[in-house]
């Protein structure tokens, strides 16, 4: 199939950026990333730059890909990352827009490639439960009921893509942030350090400039583990009752 | 060289208590003087720069990546094993042991493998209170599978995704001690190279990839955990970005190079489908619980599906060859991976692959789904199910057990695997061999250590399914932040190191000038080129099987490869700038010295064991043949700058378990 791209191109977060255009040969069993690769290997036969971009376990686990296609974080597909969309997805004859993850938090650093450290330092703030290695106690000492663990589970597939960010107007991490609460704070383990997670959670969210929410949803939409926005919702609580808990 | 394996004196079952009982200590006082590089944060590096930085030492980690969470231990599906017998189906340590030594064919280290075992129940522990959603049972205890290779239910799983549960609760593990001050993280950091001084692992020198301005970090010791090099064979299931560069220039700094032939082919993945094909995506070996494994009887009906006249629906019962359940009766489908690998091959070369390449066989859930679909009509009343029912009902159950492997499969394919049987074929998977270590995980150069898939130390010639994770967070959380105090208490009084020592100084220089000659060739072909060469010479002639006039062609074809690098490659770009051209070109260097050590091993090792197997050494039936009286060694390579790498060999005694011919018949 023959496609026309037109791809961001931006030499590094200080540079101006601007969309290219390219014309290009693809099949319909390639993955998305894997029609990149045919269009770099072109660029470099010609002795240009390849377009830069993110990737690494290509089967939709690592949270590594972030582009937005036709303006859609991911692309068409719902439940879907990047590097799991493939071509047949297309016909011959389209043109595709291939731009960045853009938000204020999300710094371009070349072409396609943001900088997401601010999700890590949410983590460090709070996303963990303090144990030390060799602390715990046997497995199965504290009984998890199984739909509890499941919706545990669900919660904590997120994959960290921050696709959630690039979809929401204001720029918001609350699908992430909540993510993470709600995985710790349905299992027993997690109850215990649950008020002052949520506090320093939320506060590292704010202080890395990640906008509020405003429920507009779009965020769940675009997630690739489809992480609910029930997870916004509970977080709100959350935060509503750890800031009036007494200390 | 005299390899000195360390392993304590003592009875199997006790040598670790005991040994960790009587280990030097270094008291906590002394613990913040002291400063330890990690190099990688999958599961065994993030795991043991948390722990480390628990116990109170300067902990300095480093990761390719722009966070620990997207190491590739993320993408394990299937499991993780521990001898916990919560199933009590006769499980234990001895046996998870016993089980790893033979699944290994007899070429692993005894009193490795059994601390192994005893530490997989700890681990299990710290990841539920770390709050890894594990399955659970309705009474809420943790829930089991079965694995290949094992007649017991001892793997313990998240869904398809235990790789990330147990990822994501080392990095939160990593993140804390990160916001305690006790690890320092330098994402986006590459190791180039390591440094020595005076014979002792002090530092390495890094290339941070966002600017490119290299630098120098020292430290009193070096721990590397960066994962295996499966991806020098270019497609592999392995992530883009697995490489071998930080264990090959330990090598080449004078580390040895362990069993580097011994590469895990996994059974059931997606076949290639065009030239194209980048990487290989593994279906979990979990299927193989369900699944069928089959290719027509008949030639004809291959042919037909292979030009797309027929499919797998087409050909009626009598006419399909389950070969894995008719060759090896005792495990059927469940037959260890190397074993099923080989199978899958010996299907294919008779020309019975189900694919348009010919390289695929089929594995069927039809059954599966009947199976389960007649039970469940069972257990809700219905008396006289009609076949709809059934097929919705067992979809339906096959799709709770597998559901995200199912989707996965469609969305790569096109093609509906609850409709038409799936198509899988063998791909590069693991890599047990790795940096020759001791018994505290330390290699030869005094100071530097190395853990996960980077060493070689517990999976001899073949790996049993869900022990790499576990294998990993053991050595992580339970075995170095122990052992490396042996190192460690001889260093109390040892000032940190200024990284403008003349030695850190020459390294940084060396990498310069390493970086440079790449960008200067200026040729007219791209990395990526050079590396699918690479990877299908070493497919060919050190693939599923190997024999010795393909591995010594392979050598010589590796070696005119890499002449044919450095005078024709092209790295676009410049080297002081984010480059992600160049990270490859760097990598794939290294690959083209690791594949020719490879391809050597290989030729050296006359004999067939686990994943290496050699065709002028088998069985009548076919079958692997080993050569225990010459061939029960470790082979720990050194490189030779200029010259051949020279072998040296640690025996293996096997003093708790006979050596027999595996067998899964
Ligand atoms: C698709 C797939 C499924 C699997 N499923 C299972 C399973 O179900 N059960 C099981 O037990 N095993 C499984 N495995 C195997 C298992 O996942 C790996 O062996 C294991 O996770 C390796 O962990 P590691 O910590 O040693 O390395 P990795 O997770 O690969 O981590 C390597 C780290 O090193 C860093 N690094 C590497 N080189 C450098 C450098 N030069 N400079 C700086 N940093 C560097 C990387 O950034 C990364 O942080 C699977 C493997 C694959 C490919
Ligand atoms: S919540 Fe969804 S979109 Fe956001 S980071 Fe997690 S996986 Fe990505
Ligand atoms: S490359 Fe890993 S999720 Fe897309």
């Amino acid at each position: 199939m023959q496609l026309t791209l037109k791809v961001w191109r931006q030499k590094n977060g200080n540079a101006q950026g601007r969309f290219e255009h390219h014309n290009i040969e693809a099949e319909e069993h390639m993955s998305f990333l894997e029609m990149l690769d045919v269009l770099n290997e072109k660029l470099i036969s010609e002795k240009k730059e390849p377009v830069a971009f993110e990737h690494d376990c290509r089967e939709g686990i690592c949270g590594a890909c972030s582009m937005v296609i036709n303006g859609r974080p991911h692309g068409p597909q719902t439940g879907t990352t990047t590097c799991q969309l493939h071509m047949r997805a297309y016909k011959s004859g389209d043109t595709i827009t291939i731009e960045p993850f853009r938000a204020n938090s999300f710094p371009v650093i070349k072409d396609l490639v943001v900088d997401r450290s601010s999700f890590d330092r949410i983590i460090q703030a709070g996303g963990y439960i303090s144990v030390n290695t060799g602390q715990a106690p046997d497995g199965n000492t504290i009984p998890v009921e199984k739909d509890q663990a499941s919706d545990a589970f669900d919660s904590a597939t997120c994959i960290g893509c921050g696709a959630c960010v690039a979809a929401c107007p204001n720029g918001s991490a609350m699908l992430f942030t909540s993510a993470k609460v709600n995985h710790l704070e349905q299992l027993p383990q997690g109850k215990v350090e649950h008020n002052r997670r949520v506090k320093d959670m939320v506060k590292q969210m704010d202080k890395e400039g990640f906008g509020k929410c405003s429920n507009v949803g779009a965020c769940s939409v675009e997630c690739p583990k489809e992480i609910s926005v029930e997870n916004i919702a509970a977080l709100n609580r959350h935060y509503l009752s750890s800031v009036f808990v007494k200390k | 060289m005299k390899l000195d394996s360390k392993v304590p004196e003592g009875p199997l079952a006790e040598k670790w208590t005991k040994y960790r009982g009587s280990m030097n200590l270094v008291a906590p006082n002394n613990k913040r003087r002291l400063e330890v590089i990690i190099v990688g944060t999958g599961l065994a590096g993030a795991s043991a720069a948390a722990t480390m930085g628990e116990l109170g030492y300067n902990v300095k980690a480093f990761t390719f990546h722009d966070s620990p969470r997207r190491a590739h231990s993320i993408a394990a599906q299937g499991g993780i094993n521990a001898a916990k017998n919560y199933q009590n189906d006769g499980d234990s340590v001895y046996r998870l042991f016993y089980d790893t030594i033979k699944g290994g064919d007899y070429r692993s280290r005894e009193a490795n493998v059994h601390r192994l075992a005893e530490c997989s129940t700890e681990i299990i522990d710290q990841a539920v209170a770390q709050g890894v959603p594990f399955a659970r049972e309705y009474g809420g205890l943790l829930a089991n599978r079965s694995f290949g290779g094992v007649q017991v239910s001892r793997t313990f799983y998240a869904r398809g995704q235990t790789g990330q549960q147990l990822l994501i609760g080392a990095y939160s593990a990593l993140s804390r001690q990160i916001s305690l001050g006790n690890v320092k993280m330098y994402n986006r950091h590459e190791m180039l190279d390591l440094v020595l001084v005076d014979g002792k692992a002090r530092g390495i020198i890094t290339r941070n990839l966002l600017t490119g301005e290299l630098e120098k970090h020292a430290a009193h010791c070096v721990v590397l955990a960066t994962g295996g090099y499966g991806n020098v064979f270019y497609l592999s299931t392995n992530a883009m970005g697995c490489n071998v560069s930080a264990a090959w220039r330990a090598v080449k700094k004078g580390a040895l190079m362990a069993n580097p032939c011994f590469t895990q082919i996994h059974p059931t993945c997606i076949p290639v489908s065009g030239e194209y094909q980048s990487k290989l995506t593994l279906m979990s070996e979990s299927l193989r619980n369900d699944g069928r494994v089959w290719v027509p009887k008949k030639l004809e009906d291959a042919k037909a599906i292979q030009e797309g006249k027929k499919t797998g629906l087409d050909i009626p019962e009598e006419d399909r060859d389950y070969y894995l359940e008719r060759r090896y009766p005792a495990f059927g489908n469940l037959v260890p991976r190397d074993v099923a690998s080989r199978a899958a091959k010996t299907a294919t070369d008779e020309g019975k692959g189900v694919v348009r390449t010919g390289l695929g066989v089929y594995l069927d859930f039809a059954d599966a789904i009947d199976r389960y679909g007649k039970a469940a009509a069972h257990s809700k009343g219905i008396d006289n199910p009609t076949s709809s029912q059934i097929l919705e009902l067992g979809e339906e159950v096959v799709s709770q057990k597998y559901g995200n492997l199912f989707q996965m499969y469609e969305k790569i394919t096109g093609e509906n695997p609850y409709k038409q049987p799936m198509k899988i074929y063998p791909a590069v998977h693991y890599t047990m061999g790795g940096i020759w270590v001791d018994y505290n995980l330390e290699t030869n150069i005094p100071g530097l250590f190395a853990l996960g898939e980077a060493n070689f130390s517990d999976h001899g010639a073949n790996r049993l399914g869900a022990s790499a994770l576990m294998q990993g967070l053991a050595d992580g959380y339970f075995v170095i932040p122990y052992t490396i105090g042996q190192f460690l208490s001889n260093e109390i009084r040892t000032p940190k190191f200024d990284n403008n020592l003349p030695e850190f100084n020459a390294a940084e220089k060396d990498t310069r000038t390493r970086i440079e000659r790449l960008m200067s060739v200026n040729g007219n072909q791209s990395v990526e080129s050079f590396h699918r060469k690479l990877g299908k010479i070493m497919w060919e002639y050190c693939g599923m099987s190997r024999n010795a006039e393909g591995l010594t062609k392979g050598i010589k074809l590796i070696q005119e490869l890499r002449e044919e690098f450095y005078k024709d490659v092209f790295v676009p770009g410049d080297q002081n700038e984010f480059n992600p051209e160049l990270e490859k070109a760097i990598r794939v260097e290294d690959f083209l010295e690791m594949g020719e050590v490879m391809m050597r091993d290989a030729l050296d090792r006359n004999e067939s064991c686990g994943g290496h197997f050699r065709e002028e050494y088998r069985s009548e039936e076919g079958e692997a043949k080993r050569n225990d009286e010459d061939y029960t060694y470790v082979a720990a390579w050194e490189w030779k700058e200029g010259g051949q790498p020279q072998v040296h060999k640690e025996e293996l005694t096997f003093e708790n378990v006979e050596l027999k011919t595996r067998s899964y018949k």
